[in-house]
């Protein structure tokens, strides 16, 4: 199997399994109970918080265990929204979201707030000063994607960042689903208030997920009940899912350091060969991130070219995995301004540290021989 | 590219020193050493009156928040490397410039060493001057009392661009002032007396008295939480655990109530003492503060002070609640300090405890019953854990 769909979801490392099963079975006791067990495993709750921390470089009690990247986009959103209704009820976001950051956009604007949806460029990626000029007295969060996860673009966060410093009520958050462990990003650095981070996309196991909330700001909770996770995220913690989640976000980051230029290489080699491709359109920007790469054959469904890849043992995507039950176009692609021709025949190819070069190679060749065999019946 | 290449440190009062100037200069390099022992490329060397953190390639962002709990040291600054370029020092002035925080004014200050570079220091301050004006806002020159001054030196090796001051911890290094014991209770207050003992040069140890069953594990946990914040500004810290509870149920049986609180803590004295001397220690540390609580009233502190001859080291005695909690939060003791688990002094809490107990009437109590064997068995059953900043979590590693 070659697996290149890294942006919908990673094999689980199987030492993350191993994690999670031993902690569900040897540390099953509530954390939050005041016998032994229950101290335990607390203490192992926080010292995986602790190592969180160190890794994220912030302080343990800023982090959020949650369930995942849906969660903690719709938890800093509508967290952020809901505490600070009464200074003001305007929200900055872009076109081109993950759909947890988009629809709970468009939830709240269903109860009265106003949202600001800014444009993108051809490479996806926002203008600091758009953001700048989309700001009023009455805004409370700024919400911008570090990583697109259809065509892998940038977000210049840290300018965005510096720009809000001079905006000290207004929020900040960003979604780093797709960043983690593959584009470097200093939440301190980048004035990040809030950020959302999920286990399934670092090898780690769905159902995890960290919340960043930096101190001194306040959420109001999606849920309600036994004061768990700073009063933010109550219910018994997922003792065995922080855990795992934990040890995945180490093992990426020691993939990072070592494997950062095998990455790149897999996806240089892939632009290369895509750029000779006869009748292939590269959707994403050439210095976006190393593991997402869009292209289109104008022409051609994409979901063909998936089902046949699929018959080799070769997994790609069409638009994210997210979205891509709807039909038609992607609206990642039509924000970037491509003709409907190209925002139809979307195909994600995404990597992982994992990958090989002769997977690679393997892929590229059914690719072209799948492209000449349409470009035949097409003619 | 610019690249921070060296920190410089400002020695706080110990440059005040004389003849025994070197030996804290000495303490301070060892205790910076210790601390940035996870950075392996850090050189650090000392050059009349100041002290270099060399990164060799370490980003500067994380040394700095190390540097900033050191004590001994009264400000410290980022320095820039760049060649001996002019848009290449013009770019990392203006860098400089630009990073700093609460500056509005500014001066320029060049030397140049290399006489070989074409402009005078004079010439340079100049053009650095208009620079930097030009290609920022809001900022003015001011030459007699700027908030910042962009010192610029030129030498044979490459151009130094000094940065802001960045205000480091002050105090004297840890462990030029001799060793105290740290009476560490899990509350506010003495965590904050530690840190400001250490601030003094005080190398701390630290003594609990732990109550089990009354008190569970996770009050224990809790001190040693608290420990290890505290060697974030100094070193390692031996925690003494003395099992109280034997002895703690015997003067709540054995003495009315109304003065077990001062008895207790005339006990703990005792004990504390006498691991003083076992140790080689000289004093010991509270978080009292006078007329906080019942125990730190004036005539509380005289009859319990009594049992003991060492000096005690008493750092928030004349300090308000308010302050004391302030401190706390700003060393990251806070949040651990109001863990909701009992401590020894918060069961067999007496209904009305004496706000005025006298010595004779102490005095007199105590002969009543011989608490020796008790105290000895106390002084017996310590555990003694050593507490680093730099432990590696072990235990749950197999997980994470």
């Amino acid at each position: 199997m070659i697996y290149l769909d890294n942006s919908a979801t990673t094999i689980p490392d199987p030492s993350v399994v191993e994690s999670f099963q031993k902690t569900t079975e040897q540390y099953f006791a509530n954390p939050s109970s005041i016998h032994q067990l229950g101290g335990t495993v607390e203490k192992l709750l926080e010292t995986a918080r602790r190592q969180a921390a160190s890794i994220l470089r912030v302080e343990p009690d800023e982090i959020i265990f949650t369930s995942g990247g849906t969660e903690g986009n719709n938890l800093a959103v509508k967290g952020i929204a809901f505490e600070h209704r009464n200074r003001g009820k305007h929200i900055i976001t872009t076109a081109v979201e993950h759909p947890s950051v988009e629809e709970a956009c468009l939830s709240l604007e269903r109860s009265g707030f106003e949202v600001t949806v800014l444009p993108v460029d051809r490479y996806g990626v926002v203008a600091v000063e758009d953001v700048k000029k989309a700001i009023r007295d009455d805004t409370i969060l700024v919400s911008v994607m570090h990583v697109n996860n259809e065509i892998g673009s940038i977000q210049p966060i840290e300018e965005i960042g510096k720009l809000l410093e001079n905006y000290p009520k207004v929020h900040f958050h960003v979604d780093a689903v797709q960043s983690f462990g593959k584009v470097p990003l200093s939440l301190r650095e980048s004035g990040i208030d809030l950020c959302t981070f999920s286990g399934h996309k670092i090898h780690g196991l769905k159902g995890t997920g960290i919340l960043y909330v930096k101190k001194g700001t306040r959420l109001f909770p999606l849920l309600h009940g036994g004061g768990q996770e700073n009063e933010v995220r109550p219910g018994t913690e997922n003792v065995a899912g922080a855990v795992s989640f934990v040890r995945a976000m180490r093992l990426i980051k020691e993939q990072e350091q070592e494997n950062k230029d095998h990455l790149q290489a897999l996806h240089d080699r892939l632009w290369n060969a895509f750029e000779n491709i006869d009748g292939l359109h590269i959707n994403s920007p050439e210095n976006g991130a190393p593991h997402i790469l869009n292209v289109s054959v104008p022409g051609i469904k994409p979901e063909v070219i998936i089902h046949m890849l699929g018959e080799k043992d070769i997994f790609i995507s069409t638009k994210s995995a997210c979205s891509s039950k709807q039909q038609d176009e992607s609206k990642i692609l039509v924000a970037c301004g491509f003709s409907r021709d190209i925002a139809i025949s979307g195909l994600r190819i995404s990597l992982t540290y994992h990958n090989t070069v002769e997977e690679i190679e393997r892929f590229l060749q059914a690719l072209k021989e799948a492209v000449a065999q349409f470009k035949k019946v097409l003619r | 590219m610019m690249k921070y290449d060296h920190i410089l440190i400002r020695y706080g009062e110990m440059s005040l020193k004389g003849k025994n100037l070197k030996s804290f200069v000495l303490a301070l390099q060892e205790n910076l050493q210790d601390k940035l022992a996870d950075f392996p490329d850090i050189k650090i060397k000392r050059s009349r009156g100041r002290m270099f953190i060399l990164l060799n390639g370490h980003e500067p962002e994380p040394v700095i928040e190390k540097v900033k709990h050191v004590f001994g040291i009264s400000s410290f600054s980022l320095a820039i490397k760049v060649a001996n370029e002019l848009p290449e020092i013009k770019e990392a002035a203006l860098h400089t410039l630009k990073k700093a925080e609460n500056v509005r004014t500014f001066k320029v200050n060049v030397r140049r060493v290399d006489k070989r570079f074409p402009h005078t220091s004079l010439e340079m301050n100049q053009i650095l001057g208009g620079h930097l004006l030009k290609n920022t806002e809001g900022f003015t020159v001011d030459v007699h009392q700027p908030d910042m001054e962009v010192k610029v030196e030129i030498r044979p090796d490459g151009t130094y661009i000094t940065s802001e001051k960045i205000p480091g911890a002050g105090g004297l290094p840890v462990g030029t002032a001799g060793k105290s014991l740290l009476l560490l209770s899990g509350g506010i207050d003495s965590p904050v007396a530690g840190y400001l003992a250490m601030k003094r040069g005080v190398e701390l140890e630290a003594i609990h008295f732990h109550s089990p069953p009354y008190t569970s594990e996770r009050a224990k946990q809790k001190v040693l939480d608290l420990a290890k914040k505290l060697t974030e500004y100094g070193k390692s810290i031996r925690v003494h655990i003395v099992p109280f509870t034997k002895l703690q149920q015997e003067i709540f049986r054995e003495m009315p109530e109304s003065y077990g609180m001062t008895i207790m803590r005339r006990m703990m004295f005792r004990i504390a003492e006498e691991v003083c001397e076992r140790e080689g220690i000289l004093s010991l540390a509270t978080g009292e503060s006078l007329g906080q609580v019942a125990s730190q009233t004036m005539e509380s502190m005289h009859t319990i002070n009594e049992v003991t001859n060492y000096p005690v080291l008493r750092p928030l005695i004349a300090m308000d609640k308010t302050e004391v909690i302030e401190i706390s939060r700003n060393i990251g003791t806070y949040d651990i300090s109001i863990l909701p688990y009992e401590d020894c002094c918060t069961i067999f809490v007496p209904k009305s405890p004496k706000t005025r107990p006298r010595r004779d009437k102490v005095n007199e109590l105590e002969s009543r019953y011989d608490f020796s064997a008790s105290i000895q068995e106390a002084l017996d059953g310590i555990e003694t854990i050593t507490v680093t900043s730099r432990q590696q979590e072990t235990e749950f590693q197999d997980l994470l």
